[in-house]
């Protein structure tokens, strides 16, 4: 099953090769990872995505809550939560594709933020399904460049991952 | 005043109560050794090489019970370090490592002597520091030994740049720390340990299985009270020897791979396990499926991640395992509930036969010396009150067969990482952690040669250890696993060459004995042990086609034990793999 895990950490340098370390080292999958510093400039908040059976989630939970860094973290996909992943597409788009590209933006809630002659650069934001789904309607032969950036998740309700 | 980071952490030493650095100087490290030589409070031992140094203050751990301290240089010395600090780093020993580095400015640049250490570190330590401000060391160093010294102990490396330690600041040793990212329980959760004592008074085949958490926790006592209380028998893991005196006769030996007939079967019978302070390691278990089938397993450990991790528990509790006796001996004191005593005498008619299959036994006449001869005259001629070391190989099985540990931290040996090379310099760490003890180091014609530089340690200080060289001229862990597995192709495992230790010896200053025959062992080990001034190499000659033995192979269940020829192979379930 996928797993949102959601981690507090103290924000030293190579804490996050501390995180990747031990994904490797142990044969964890990471299907993404995104980090960066919170509003409490002391910690960083990295979001990571791995999938395995119950046993193996429970040791990736258990094995990054015994680094020393890691302050706190939830497993997200046990409660009622947020996801959202941003994307930037580059297309190709000439002729009569031009509007049936734009057309599939507007489907999708997409904005274009760059436009050529023959290009245009696609920003979408959902979750990973939703992304999935537009890079499946776009004619394949059309793609130049996908830029994903890795979920991004949040708890609902009013309780937060906090110190 | 103001000192240099060179004298703060020399000084932050000496506050932490450090009495020996064991370590090996170097470029990166000179400011720290200038300090050091200026100074009486923090000893430096010199080792032969830093692999020594690490050994030698996870000997010094492992016996006393107080954090191991290293002291090396960049580059070279950080990576001959990073074996000591894997091999505490598996056993869970409590060090901290202080490895030199080059100045701030040239890290990265592919500098002389520059590694990176905390990356080549970080997958076998607890934790590493990299030391960024003279501001920050003296806080470092008191974190290091913090994190080192609790929870579930282990190594912790500090990287300190060379300019840090010429740099001034005001030097404040902080009394106490707290870490908001680090905070080990110690409480177990009473529901759960109320649960376990039911399930524990309710069983009808009981087994206390314990381990390394036990040494650590510095609880054998309190194990030793509910064992008896219970009257229950007890087995030990490798890591565990002494945690539970080996002459009680509650007391079925150590289990695994290479334990006895009667811990495995009682472990592969029992219906409720108490695992206390063990991990399920696979030379342990065994093949897992097949592992212990009937039982419900109660598993107490400080570290989350040791649960469940191989096999699962059904009453996991989580914290100090000496927190937790006390808890459960005084539930079951107050619950005025005795076990089922009808019950526990069949299970114990039960152990009793597996007993009497005398899994140990071992050719007494022969003419060549037997290795388990030579560790059973051990521990009569030191009437069990040695420290015991070894290497890693049949001997150091043979060592935990045969020498029966009766108190904890008196067997000091590499279990999770199996490091060849660890016996001698762990010794020289027990005799500087207890200088007037006996010290015996068990070891192998393979094992010796990886670490017999620190002989000349041995010779500077002056430790009359005793080395036990159990000489079979073959790397024999290896040759017997190709005897049974790999049909007798010996590749590679004949030791072809071996230099003349007892001249070697001599060689460093030492005495050195070869002992040939039966008859002279027990004269060799008393004149050894009788002379307290000097170290003796004893040389003995052994027979080299002998196996340990029970043995669980690879893939098979503890109820699928190989017995010795000795014990006759008429029992199906003893097959051979
Ligand atoms: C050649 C060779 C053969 C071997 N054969 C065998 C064999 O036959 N049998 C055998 O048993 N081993 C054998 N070993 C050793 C084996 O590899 C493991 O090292 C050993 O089994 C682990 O012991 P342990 O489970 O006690 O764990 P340790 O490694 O000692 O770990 C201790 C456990 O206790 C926990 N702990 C620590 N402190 C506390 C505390 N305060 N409170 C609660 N819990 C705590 C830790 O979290 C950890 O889970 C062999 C090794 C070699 C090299
Ligand atoms: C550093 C290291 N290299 C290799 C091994 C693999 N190994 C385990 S036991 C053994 C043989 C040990 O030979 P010796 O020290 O003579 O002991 P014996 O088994 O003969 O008693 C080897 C090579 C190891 N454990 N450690
Ligand atoms: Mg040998």
């Amino acid at each position: 099953m996928r797993h949102i895990i959601s981690i507090l950490m103290e924000n030293e340098s190579g804490a996050l090769s501390r995180v990747a370390g031990l994904f490797s080292a142990r044969g964890y999958n990471i299907e993404s990872l995104t980090v960066a510093p919170t509003e409490d400039a002391s910690l960083s908040r990295l979001t990571l995505v791995t999938s395995g059976s119950d046993r193996v989630v429970e040791q990736i939970t258990k094995q990054l809550n015994k680094l020393i860094d890691v302050v706190k973290l939830i497993d997200l996909v046990e409660n009622e939560h947020i996801e959202r992943e941003i994307s930037l597409i580059k297309v190709r788009a000439t002729g009569a594709g031009r509007d049936e590209i734009s057309r599939l933006v507007e489907i999708f809630r997409g904005r274009i933020v760059d436009v050529t002659d023959t290009s245009f650069t696609i920003e979408m934001t959902g979750s990973c399904g939703k992304i999935d789904a537009f890079l499946k309607a776009v004619p394949n032969d059309s793609i130049i460049e996908v830029v994903r950036s890795g979920v991004l998740g949040i708890a609902r309700g009013e309780k937060g991952l906090r110190l | 005043m103001e000192l240099t980071g060179a004298d703060i952490l020399v000084k932050a030493l000496a506050d932490e109560g450090v009495e020996y650095l064991f370590g090996y100087p170097g470029g990166a490290a000179l400011h720290i050794y200038d300090a050091l030589y200026r100074q009486d409070k923090v000893k430096h031992i010199l080792a032969r090489h830093e692999q020594g140094a690490g050994h030698a203050a996870d000997g010094f751990a492992r016996s006393s019970g107080k954090p191991g301290v290293v002291l090396v240089t960049s580059g070279p010395g950080v990576t001959n370090v990073v074996t000591p600090v894997a091999t505490a780093h598996m056993d869970s020993i409590p060090m901290v490592i202080i490895t030199a580095q080059v100045p701030s400015h040239l890290i990265g640049d592919d500098a002389f002597q520059e590694v990176d250490a905390i990356g080549i570190t970080r997958p076998c330590v607890k934790h590493n520091f990299l030391v960024k401000d003279v501001r920050d060391l003296a806080a470092t160093i008191k974190k290091a030994f913090y994190v080192a010294t609790s929870g579930r102990q282990g190594p912790v490396v500090v990287d300190i740049p060379k300019d840090i330690t010429a740099e001034k600041t005001e030097y404040v040793y902080p009394k106490s720390i707290s870490m908001r990212s680090y905070q080990p329980v110690t409480e177990g959760h009473s529901g759960q340990i109320r649960k376990a004592v039911q399930l524990l008074l309710d069983a009808k085949r009981p087994v206390i299985y314990s381990g390394g958490g036990i040494i650590s926790a510095n609880c054998s006592d309190k194990l030793t009270e509910l064992v008896r209380l219970l009257g229950y028998p007890c087995t030990n893991t490798l890591m565990g020897l002494g945690a539970f005196p080996a002459d009680d006769p509650l007391f079925v030996g150590m289990l695994g791979m290479h334990g006895t007939y009667e811990a495995n079967l009682t472990m592969h019978e029992c219906d409720v396990m108490l695992c206390l302070g063990a991990r399920f390691d696979d030379r342990v278990t065994g093949d897992t499926n097949k592992f212990s089938p009937y039982a419900k397993i109660i598993h107490v450990d400080i570290d989350p991640s040791s649960i469940s991790k191989t096999i699962s528990a059904d009453i996991p509790v989580v914290g100090s395992v000496d927190v937790i006796l006390d808890e459960m001996i005084r539930q079951i004191k107050e619950s005025g509930r005795k076990p089922d005593a009808e019950e526990l005498q069949k299970w114990w008619q039960q152990i009793d036969g597996w007993r009497k299959v005398d899994c140990l036994a071992y050719d007494h006449d022969s003419e060549i010396i037997k290795p388990q001869f030579v560790i059973q005259k051990l521990y009569e001629t030191t009437q069990g009150d040695a420290f015991v070391t070894s290497d890693v190989g049949q001997h150091q099985m043979f060592a935990a067969q045969y020498y029966k540990f009766n108190e904890p931290r008196r067997w000091i040996n590499s279990g999770g990482l199996g490091t060849m090379g660890f016996g001698l310099p762990a010794a020289m760490g027990v005799q500087f952690a207890h200088p007037d003890a006996t010290v015996a180091c068990v070891t192998g014609d393979g094992s010796i040669q990886m670490c017999l530089q620190e002989l000349s340690t041995c010779k500077q200080y002056d430790l009359p250890l005793n080395i036990i060289n159990l000489n079979n001229r073959y790397l024999g862990m290896v040759r017997q696993w190709q005897e049974f597995f790999y049909d007798r192709r010996y590749s590679n495992s004949y030791m072809d060459a071996l230099p003349d230790l007892v001249k070697l010896a001599e060689g460093y200053g030492h005495v050195g004995i070869k002992i040939e025959k039966p008859a002279d062992v027990e004269g060799a080990l008393k004149e050894a042990l009788s002379d307290k001034s000097r170290l003796y190499f004893l040389d003995f000659i052994t027979d080299q086609t002998e196996n340990v033995y029970p043995m669980i192979a690879a893939g098979k269940g503890h109820h699928e034990m190989h017995l010795s020829p000795r014990n006759g192979d008429d029992d199906d379930e003893r097959e051979l793999a």
